[in-house]
């Protein structure tokens, strides 16, 4: 088992009486795309705090690469960060932006940097203020691909622009990781955007981790079921309800089951991304076993 | 070289349409034995998926001997669907058409077709494992 990307044991951050995230113990294996998903407030920038060393722990301890939460230049070195809303500096150019992240970044790749702004076709005099959106998101990102980090952490960086520049950005980290290993997380109040880029997916809602697991795995193992009206307890054995819903004749069940839901008299189809992702946000608590999948 | 295509609301995985896309392109004679598939790379970035949707959509057409992937050149197809399989298929296609035609007989639609055959096929899946 290789080192996690990020290892939290009973992790929180208090803000005066307001719990912005606690009890969270988890293990995001290193290498992957992860999504971190979850309402506004839920807790995504101040788990993000925590992973840069930006903010301290009021409870429990965080790993990050197996090192501390980036505290020296070492681990600063090794760990890339795009903050909300892909921040620029309005008034210098494109090339000044390259200069700065060469001077300050250690192992700056200025060859990939230089690649990259040539392929989005940037005009490096140009002032990164009067670029779009889109350009400016793109910029962010060449800064923090550059650095040559082994685990880039995004936070919310697609939320404020529009279809088109976000399916260009995804398409530009998708090419940077599959051209050299690297682990990339990422927050985002709309799983939409995660769906085909995240191979491990944490949930968050009221300042709590109520999901995590490899999307693979978390998608085969849920189930959307529908029958004449019935109770939970009368479904096949094995079977863990998450959410159910019943009207005078039918009953909805999204339950959790290693094994595929097969009875006559039930139709089960499979879930998506973000029936999944809802059904946990309304209340579930952090329940599913250890996953583990029967294929 | 084919080009690949998601849907994101038809509830399909997307690593499996890559699949279903590999298979109906060398159904249709638009992938023939030798030629390459697009890379792991050119696929996931053009459609803004994680590589690794496509890797273990590869592996699968690999697994099933539809595809064989060499190293540091490509992932090429190595077997067209068969004279025989087509032939084969064609009976059972005969079959299936002579149902259908009794089915919308009785007045059921498209969907209540599908219904009644997912159904018919889930009993059958229990039964195979009641025994």
């Amino acid at each position: 088992m290789s080192i996690p990307a990020v290892a939290t044991r009973g992790l929180g951050k208090r803000y005066g009486r307001h719990w912005a995230l606690s009890d969270c113990t988890l293990s995001i294996p290193a290498g992957l795309v992860v999504g971190l998903v979850g309402p506004n407030g839920a807790g995504k920038s101040t788990f993000i705090g925590l992973m840069t060393g930006m903010l301290g722990p009021t409870t429990g301890s965080i790993e990050v690469l197996g090192g501390p939460a980036p505290n020296s230049p070492e681990q600063l070195a090794r760990i890339g960060y795009v903050a909300q809303g892909t921040p620029i500096y309005g008034g210098l150019s494109v090339a000044d932006h390259l200069r700065f992240g060469a001077r300050t970044n250690p192992g700056w790749d200025a060859a990939l940097a230089a690649r990259r702004i040539q392929d989005l076709g940037l005009d490096l005099g140009q002032k990164a203020g009067k670029l779009s959106g889109g350009q400016q998101a793109q910029l962010a990102l060449t800064l923090g691909l550059a650095k040559r980090p082994e685990l880039l952490i995004l936070d919310e960086p697609i939320a404020s622009l529009d279809p088109l520049a976000r399916h260009e950005f995804l398409q530009s980290l998708m090419a940077a990781i599959a051209e050299r290993e690297l682990g990339i997380i990422m927050s985002s109040h709309l799983i939409g955007d995660l769906e085909h880029v995240c191979d491990y997916l944490v949930v968050l809602a009221g300042s709590r981790v109520v999901l995590d697991g490899p999307v693979a795995e978390l998608l085969a193992c849920h189930h959307l079921v529908t029958g004449r009206r019935r109770d939970g307890t009368s479904l096949p054995p094995g079977v863990q309800v998450i959410t159910q819903s019943h009207t005078d004749r039918q009953s909805t069940f999204l339950v959790y089951s290693t094994v595929p839901v097969i009875d006559a008299t039930l139709a089960a189809e499979p879930v998506d991304l973000e029936q999944l992702v809802l059904a946990y946000m309304g209340g579930a608590a952090r329940t599913t076993p250890a996953l583990e999948v029967q294929r | 070289m084919i080009e690949f295509h998601l849907l994101s609301r038809s509830g399909v995985a997307p690593y499996l349409q890559l699949i279903q896309q590999v298979r109906s392109a060398l159904r249709l004679g638009l992938l023939e034995e030798g030629e390459r598939l697009p890379t792991v790379k050119e696929v996931s970035v053009a459609l803004a998926i994680n590589p690794n949707t496509v890797l273990k959509a590869y592996r699968e057409l690999e697994y099933e001997g539809l595809v064989a992937g060499r190293q540091g050149v490509g992932t090429f197809v190595t077997k067209t669907v068969s004279e025989e399989s087509v032939a084969a298929h064609q009976e059972l296609s005969q079959d299936l058409r002579t149902w259908l035609r009794k089915a919308r007989a009785t007045g059921l639609d498209a969907e209540g077709i599908e219904a009644i055959f997912q159904r018919a096929i889930r009993s059958e899946i229990l039964e195979e494992q009641a025994v």
